[in-house]
Formats: structure tokens, sequence, C-alpha cells
């Protein structure tokens, strides 16, 4: 699609963080974009400035503070919040979307819903673990919902180096859209129809990220981390497949190009917490020194409770778990998983 | 009688449309039948060339349906079936044969569309309806008299019984639902109304149910074998319905009958289908539905859109539907058809149980004669993708915004796309919608309820068995000693309640009061009139069951709101 149909568009992007607005800049090679921030003080400082998240930004950016005006300018909305505060900020954004919206979500993270009164036959499962575009889906009335995942690490996006991205989503319009808006001539756009599968990549990749930090930081060597990089997907598979997602598309972009390239680059935000943690940060200290999310933390988080109350035994999140909330140091859990009787390389395909 | 509560009152509806019968619009398209039937051939020969663009693949798609419609005259053959099918499929393989043979690309153009034409054009004669006025008024009154005779004769006594009119219908039906609302929208929007299928009787019952509502007729998909018998075959055309061939799967019959289903839409017809495409197998509530037929209410909605008809009163709105019995006919033949298919088995014919008169006549006359309530919920409309409506026709989400529903066929509120991979996505989201609401709407009958605590109850005792060994348990292993199954019974029961209060299920008036009662009408009446009764009380007044594939098929009735873990 040429630039010059595209132009009257504009395009909104929720999160002004470094994915957030390494996005909008992608965005705006093609459109004007919206970027919307939450706090008012921020968003007045970025417009004046012109630097959001470390990043300088296109002249084609304009930010905000106002939901209701990305409502009302842009049909194509790119959620980018960490998924603590994704819920709260689809909430706000609700009364003012409108059923021909379609929303394409870049947050990697899942989000627990536990009931407030738990009955005594309360087991926790599935139907209360959301993924992003499950929250769009049930708090909105958008239907057309889609999400973009693959290795696309924030900080080099914004050095405009060749790079690509999936845009997942059961309909085909929104993936053409997606191309259409983010596809230049240094980043590729892929589809891909399992929504679910995609979403799942990018969320479980994480937990595998911090593991290869800690790997990292302990000094473990190349031979290490070839290891934890196929039992990692070999572990991925087997959530992805229990939450249901498809097994193909964890060896797309989406689930081993991504997991390559955020259990390689020091730029990661879930390795460098692995990495902090090695170095025998505890994670207090270690959350302290960063300035944004890792997802994979969170994400520990839940599985673990999840696999726990469906009996299913993920070797790798529970040693993280141990490493991470217990006290378990990483050279034990290292041992510990060197010590775990192999099992058969690959028996799900 | 036992006691009836105050939603099973009885209540005349006067028929809804001030113009009469012939301002209806099934009238109209049955008064230019032969212009509707063409013009159904020739959507329908658009969409196939559409799914089939080639010359190549248009010769491949004619060989396929030659193909499949033999076998299908040679291995299953109805008495329906028109007698010269061998004929003319005889006729259409000659000139496939002769396009074969030519070597001109222009003649081969002009056969195929000839033979394309032909098909498209005796499959859509074959779906469409006969709807005659006064065929329906008769039908009409007969069905009601008939009907309203055969019970008070049965119900009375004395021979003169049979000119009382103290027992209606309505005595053994019993409608409830969101029937007002029903009645407002059928006044200006088109009516989809997609019930639960578990029982040949239901396309008859629901007909009632329509006319009983004061309703105009709707159109609706009738399967082909139900018109073997005259009788039958004779009130279906009355009332309405359409042919549907379960036996014809090639694209060229599919896309006509979408084709016809679609056009009868626009034009503002009320249908009627069984979005299960047959009937429930396993007696669960279906939780797949067919979404050929659905996506054609998706499509008309959209097309109606594109002419500009943006009256939210004018939609086209979604009613689910559950018909709720004590008793299935079929319950015997079905389950043995669900474990068979379940059971791998490679080789399955559509058959035909309802294959005399005298069986369904048999029914009737059990059916009227003894006392066995049916009850009808009508759900709520929707529009076509799921969001509830008011009895304005408005659409509302779920924080009860009004919504515009033909936003959803734009990109920016304004410019309505035809778009088929998001109107199959739209289908499968209103599928879905409508699966959640049949189970919302599913009324919970004591007979129901009893058959559900026995299975599990056995099903628990043997948790190692699969299904298939459990079936084939000895009789002895299969009695459940009164006390525990009321324990069991009362939780279920209470769970059941509490659902009911959260909005998740509906409950039978008679699911209320002394638990002993309760299990008493529900033994009473599960599965009431089968040789072998799925559950009893034996001498020593512990309960059994004569036939554990019954029993199963009862149960399944509840399926899917977890209720097991509260036996």
């Amino acid at each position: 699609m040429n630039s010059k149909s595209m132009s009257d568009k504009i395009v909104g992007v929720l999160g002004a963080g470094s994915f957030g607005t390494a996005v909008a800049n992608i965005l705006a090679k093609n459109s004007k974009v919206l970027l919307y921030a939450r706090n008012p003080a921020t968003a007045d400082e970025i417009q004046s400035s012109r630097l959001s998240a470390g990043q300088q930004i296109s002249s084609d950016i304009t930010v905000t503070h106002d939901l209701k005006q990305v409502a009302e300018a842009c049909n194509v909305i790119f959620p980018i919040v960490p998924s603590a505060n994704f819920r709260e900020l689809i909430l706000q954004l609700a009364p003012h979307l409108r059923p021909y919206h379609m929303m394409i979500h870049g947050t990697k993270g899942l989000d627990l819903q536990i009931p407030e009164v738990k009955g005594p036959n309360f087991v926790l499962g599935k139907e209360h673990v959301s993924t992003m575009s499950e929250i769009i889906r049930k708090e909105t009335v958008v239907v057309r919902v889609g999400c973009m995942a693959g290795p696309n690490l924030a900080s080099e996006l914004s050095t405009g180096h060749p790079a690509a991205t999936v845009i997942a989503s059961p309909f085909t319009e929104v993936i053409q859209e997606g191309k259409a808006l983010l596809r230049s001539e240094n980043f590729q756009v892929y589809g891909n129809a399992d929504l679910r599968g995609v979403e799942l990549c990018g969320i479980l990749k994480n937990i595998i990220a911090i593991a290869s930090g800690i790997l990292s930081g302990l000094g473990m060597g190349e031979n290490s981390r070839g290891l934890l990089v196929s039992r990692g997907l070999v572990e991925m598979i087997y959530l992805g497949q229990a939450l249901g997602g498809e097994i193909s598309s964890f060896i797309g972009l989406a689930g081993i190009g991504d997991l390559v390239a955020t259990t390689t680059s020091t730029n990661s935000r879930n390795f460098t917490l692995g990495y902090k943690i090695a170095q025998g940060k505890t994670l207090d200290q270690a959350l302290e020194e960063m300035d944004e999310v890792a997802e994979g933390l969170n994400t520990i988080k839940i599985i673990k409770q999840l696999a726990d109350s469906q009996g299913i035994k993920p070797l790798i999140t529970e040693t993280l778990y141990k490493i991470l909330f217990g006290d378990m140091t990483p050279e034990n859990g290292v041992n510990f998983l060197m010590r775990h009787q192999a099992n058969i390389d690959i028996d799900f395909l | 009688m036992e006691s009836i509560s105050p939603d099973y009152v009885k209540k005349k509806y006067e028929p809804i449309v001030r113009g009469g019968i012939n301002e209806w619009p099934v009238v109209a398209l049955s008064k230019n039948r032969d212009e509707f039937i063409e013009e159904v051939a020739a959507e329908s020969i658009k969409r196939i060339k559409e799914q089939a663009p080639t010359r190549d693949a248009l010769i491949e798609e004619l060989e396929t349906t030659v193909f499949r419609e033999n076998l299908r005259i040679k291995r299953n053959p109805w008495a329906v079936d028109p007698e010269d099918d061998e004929n003319f499929l005889k006729r259409v393989k000659e000139q496939l044969l002769e396009v074969s043979q030519s070597d001109d690309n222009e003649e081969i153009d002009l056969k195929i569309d000839e033979i394309l034409e032909e098909i498209v054009s005796r499959y859509a004669s074959e779906i469409a309806g006969n709807f005659k006025k006064s065929r329906y008024r008769m039908a009409r009154s007969i069905v009601t008299f008939g009907f309203a005779r055969l019970l008070n004769a049965s119900r009375a006594r004395g021979f003169w019984s049979i000119f009382s009119t103290q027992y209606t219908l309505q005595d053994k039906i019993n409608i409830t639902g969101e029937v007002d609302q029903l009645r407002t929208l059928a006044k200006k929007g088109t009516i989809v109304m997609v019930p639960t299928h578990f029982s040949n009787l239901d396309s008859i019952l629901i007909g009632w149910v329509i006319n009983a509502l004061g309703l105009p007729a709707f159109i609706y998909g009738a399967g082909l074998n139900l018109f073997n018998i005259k009788v039958i075959s004779y009130f279906l055309n009355s009332l309405g319905a359409y042919k549907v061939d379960r036996r014809k799967k090639n694209m060229l019959y599919l896309e006509t009958l979408k084709s016809y289903s679609s056009l009868a839409m626009q034009r503002g017809c009320h249908s009627l289908f069984f979005p299960g495409g047959t009937r429930s197998r396993s007696g669960k509530i279906e939780k797949r539905l067919k979404l050929g037929l659905l996506s054609t209410a998706i499509e008309a909605q959209r097309v109606n859109y594109q002419k500009g008809k943006h009256d939210s009163l004018e939609k086209i709105f979604v009613v689910p539907v559950t018909l709720n019995y004590n008793f299935v006919l079929e319950a015997p033949s079905l389950i043995r058809q669900y474990l068979k298919l379940q059971g791998q088995e490679r080789y399955y014919v559509e058959n035909d149980e309802y294959s005399t008169s005298y069986k369904i006549s048999a029914f009737l006359v059990k059916f009227f004669t003894k006392g066995s309530d049916i009850s009808v919920s009508i759900g709520r409309a929707m529009d076509v993708l799921g969001n509830y409506v008011d009895d304005q026709g408005e659409s509302y989400d779920k924080n009860n915004r009004v919504i515009d529903t033909q936003e959803y066929f734009t990109l920016d509120g304004k410019v309505i796309s035809q778009n088929e991979q998001r109107e199959d996505e739209y289908t499968r989201m209103l599928s879905e919608r409508i699966v959640e609401e049949f189970h919302r709407i599913n009324k919970v009958f004591a007979s129901h309820l009893v058959a559900f605590t026995a299975f599990v109850i056995i099903k628990k005792k043997f948790q190692k068995l699969d299904l298939y060994n459990l079936l084939r348990l000895p009789e002895e292993d299969l009695i459940i000693s009164y006390d525990e199954f009321r324990n069991s019974f009362e939780e279920v029961l209470r769970k059941v309640h509490s659902l009911y209060n959260e909005g998740k299920l509906n409950v039978s008036p008679y699911l209320t009061g002394d638990p002993d009662q309760i299990i008493k009408h529900g033994l009473k009446n599960v599965g009431m009139y089968h040789s072998k009764r799925p559950l009893v009380r034996n001498r020593n007044g512990d309960i059994t069951t004569q036939d554990l594939n019954l029993l199963f098929y009862y149960h399944n009735r509840l399926d899917g709101y977890e209720l097991e873990k509260y036996v």
C-alpha cells in the first residue's frame, strides 16, 4: 500500500513505554499516529521534547492523554501496556469503543482473575487466566482483535535494523490492516490465524528468557544455552497446548524466532532480570534497578499456580519460581535441572 | 392434576399481523414461487462460480456431484425421491462426457453452464416449500382441533368428551420465556428461530408453537425424510416448510440451500432451522452447531444494511429456543447410533426410523393419551452478532450501551463492506452465543435430574471403567440404595437452584418442594414410554435401571453444567 492513501488515517497507540514508542515510530512511517500516555504531565513532556522512553519520536506522532480522543480519531488501535495495567486501561477505553474498531495489542503477558469469594470446591482453571485479546473481547464491543508478536526488542526496533513481526488474528482483514500499517522496507510482517497460539508464544518465551539470563549471569556458556533454548521450547509447547494454542505457531517467528532473540540479547528485560539474579541480587534489588516491567516474572507466578491446580509439572518454570520467590540459589537451580532424568528429546510432533 | 405454577398459565395470543395472512412475506414468496426459484438458482450459480472460479474447477465440482448423487441413489434411496432421479443423472453424465470429449472451450463453457443451471434449478425447486394459504388454514385447524379432541378424549371420561373443550394443547405444552418480545419483534423485523433438536416430533411441535403464539408462518427446513410420510408431508408443506436433504452433501446442493435461506430472509420471511443439523444423538444439548445455514442470517443482515434498511426494528433477530421433553421416542436408536459413531464405526448410513406412518401415529396417540408434559423455552432475541436486543430492536453491549449492529460490517462505522472471511468468523461467534443461550434457557425437568444423578452415581462407583465397559455392567451392579440416591439428588438439586438464581439455567416448576416428591415425579416421567425404563424403583424401594444406555441418554441432557462434582 502506498503511503499517500494511508496518510489520512490516524492510528492509535496506547502506551508510551519503549515498545509502544518503537511501534508508534514504525507506524508513523505510513500514517499519522496518536500516542497515548496515561499521565498528562508525561504526555505534555513527550509532546514538547519529542523524546519518549529514550527514543526520538517521529514528527507524525501526536501525544495525548485523552482516551476518548484516541477512540474517536482512530479506527485501528494498538494497546501496548504492561499486562498488569491492561485490563484497567481497556475498561477505561471501553465506553468509547464501537463495533467498527480494530485492536492489535502488543502485550506479552497474562491476566489472572480470581473470584473474591471462593467456594469450597474452587479450583484455579484456564477460565481464570486470560490473554490480552480475551480481555478486549470480554470487556468491549470490539470483535476484530489481533496481536503482534515476534522478535521485536524495543531497543533494536528503534535503530531501524531489519526485523519482522507476526500479526495474529482469526480475521484476515485484521492481518491485512496490520500489514498495511506496519510494513516498511526494513520491517517484514507475517500473518497467522492462531491468535491464541501466537499470544502464548510471546508470553511463555519470557520465562525461558529469564532462565537464559541466569545462565549468562553464572557464566555458563553457549552449550548450556542451546540446551535451555531447545528444552525451553518443548516446555513452551506443552504449556501452550494445555492452554489452547497450536504447535505450529511455536515453531514460527513468534515462537522460536522470538525465543532466540530474547534468550541471547542483553537488551531483553527478562534476560536482564535473570542476569541480575544470577549475580547475587535479590528480586527486589533487581527490580529496583530496572525501569520497565519484565513480564516473565508475572507469567511465572501465574503459570506456577495454574500448573499446581491442574497437576502438570513444567520443570523450568517451577525451578525458576523457586529461585525467584523461594530460597533456591541460581546455582542449585541449574544443578537441579541437570540432575533431572532426561526424557525423550521430542515426543509431540 | 398436579399444581401448576404461574408461568404456566394458559394464554391465548392473537395473531400479530393486522393485515392478516395476505401480508405475510411467506405468502408473497409462494405466490411468486417460480420467480423465486429462478432467483435462488441464479444466486446459487453466482456463489458456485465464486467457489469454483475456473473451468476445470467447475467441471470437477460437477463430476463430484454426479458421483456422489449416484452413490446416494444406489446406496440410500428414500421413498420420497423423485422417480426420474436416475434418468436425470444419466442425462447429466452423458452431457459431462460430451464436454470431456470437446476441444472447443467456448462450447465447453456453454455446456457446463447449461448443466450447472439444470442441476441447480432442480435442487432449488426441490428445496422450495409450497406454502398455500388455504391449506395452511386448514392444516392449522386440523392440528389444533384434532389434538384437542385427542386430549379431551383421553383425559376426560366418556365418549362425548371428545367434543369437550376442557383441555387444549396448551395444557400439554408449556411455552415460557420471552414470548412478548418475540411477538413484538416479529411485527417488523425478521425472526430467525433456532431450536435445539432432540426428536422428529420437534418439527411438528415447533410449527404448532409458532401458530399458538399468533406468529405468522415461518419457513423452515425440515428433513426430507419426514416428507416420506404422506400425512406429515401434507402438514409440513402447508405450514411453510422447505426441504433439506441431509444425504446431499455436495457443494452445489449446499450453496443452493444457503441461497434459498438467505434470499427468503432478505425478503422478510421469518425462518427456522435446527442449527445442530440433525437430532442430538447423545441427548446432550448441542455444543457444535452447523455453520452453513447460520451464516445466511449474517449475510442477509449485511445485504439488508447494504440495501439501506437501517431501522433497528427491521433487523434480523436470532431467537434461541429449547424444547424440553421427559421422553424422546427415538432415544433408544439415537443413543445406539451415538455409541456406534463414538466407537469409530466407519460407515454409517443416515437412516430413517420414522419410516412408517404407523409408528408415528402410534406415538402421537401414546403422547396424547398419557400425560407427559413438554415445555418450550423462548430465549431473548439477539442481533446476528449475539448481542441482546430490546423490544425496539436496539442492540446492547454488556454495559447496557446501545450499539449499532451495522458497524460490525464496516471499518469506519460508515461504509458497509462484504467480507466472507469476516462473516465466517462472525458465524462461529454467533454459534457460540447460541450454544451459551441454549444452556441458559434449557429447562431442567425432574426427570433429567434423576437420570443425571443416578448415572453419575454409577459412573463414580466404577471410575476405572471407560464408557463402553460401564454400559456393559451386569444388572446386579446397577442398584443404588434409595438413601444414597436421595442424598446426592438433593446436593445436585441445590446446585441447580443456585445456578438458576445466577441465571445460568432454567427449572421446571415441579422442581420445588419435597425432594421425595420431586424424585417420584422424575422417576414417573423419565423416558416414560420406553418398554425398558431408564430408571425404576425395585421391590426394596431402591433405584435401578432397565436400560443403562437410555439412562446415559437422559443423563446427557444436563451435561456441560459441571454438576458431576456434586454427586
